[in-house]
């Protein structure tokens, strides 16, 4: 998927069914994510997640066990969260064999706002490269000429 | 960083088009908008109100020499943007790490208890 901020994986040695409990009950997800997790895992069911003295209301979007979980945050105020104005961080788990899955994390959000069906299809294709190695790319680019 | 600036970068980067304009500054240094728009396929207005985007998030400036508006790109922006980007990643690497953490010592624990059963 061409535009996504961020994406991230990583292999863990332990069934499917494990991870997915990691990554949706809320107690084992109080471990790695926020300090007070309310979650329920339905579609469209709305939660919270505290981070210290900060923290936001989530809503789950997909529940697909024990391979698809995705929710979106970052919502202004009194919106209900959709495509444009929030961040979306899916999971996709893959099972490699019986005692390993590799578990592959993405956040986007943003794109979609503010420009055409037409224009966005025409980039899509364009544009693989995700944002990181966008600036990257751009950071090292600017520091040559300047120097040269 | 705030969410609030965060957002605001993202938003003027978010667009494919957006992004072509900003790539052309960075390679080519300090250009008008009618030479970007001889190089990319869209038009004259639509190359003006991404640089009007741009240099509202702060990724860009423009200085006037004689007739001519000239843009050029703030360094310290991008590397401020960069940053932001790699600490996003960052923080999801260390949550993905304590995910195999927490998920390998829960598979540990029940093949112990596994074995005990049996």
């Amino acid at each position: 998927m061409p535009g996504l901020m961020i994406d991230r994986e990583i292999l863990i040695e332990a069934p499917v069914e494990v991870v997915w409990r990691t990554i949706t009950e809320p107690d084992q997800v109080s471990q790695w994510f926020a300090d007070r997790v309310e979650l329920v895992i339905e579609p469209g069911a709305h939660g919270y997640m505290e981070f210290g003295d900060q923290g936001g209301p989530v809503v789950v979007e997909v529940v697909d066990p024990p391979t698809r979980f995705s929710f979106r945050w970052n919502y202004p105020p009194g919106e209900e969260p959709v495509a444009g104005n929030s961040m979306l961080v899916e999971f996709t788990l893959t099972p490699e064999g019986d005692e390993r899955t590799h578990l592959r994390v993405t956040e986007s959000g943003h794109e979609l706002r503010a420009w055409p069906d037409a224009e966005k299809q025409r980039y899509a294709g364009e544009h693989q490269e995700g944002w990181g190695e966008f600036l990257d790319r751009l950071v090292t680019v600017l520091a040559k000429r300047q120097s040269g | 960083m705030t969410a609030q600036t965060d957002d605001e970068l993202w938003s003027a980067i978010a667009d494919p088009s957006r992004r072509r304009v900003l790539d052309l500054l960075v390679t080519n240094g300090e250009v008008s908008a009618s030479w970007l728009a001889g190089r990319v396929p869209f038009s004259r207005q639509a190359v003006s109100k991404h640089l009007v985007a741009l240099e509202r998030a702060g990724f860009i400036s423009r200085r006037k020499q004689g007739r001519e508006v000239l843009y050029q790109v703030q360094a310290g922006r991008l590397d401020q943007a960069a940053r932001a980007m790699a600490d996003l990643a960052a923080q999801w690497d260390l949550r993905l790490g304590a995910i195999k953490r927490l998920a390998e010592a829960a598979h540990a624990q029940s093949e112990k208890g596994d074995r005990r059963d049996g």
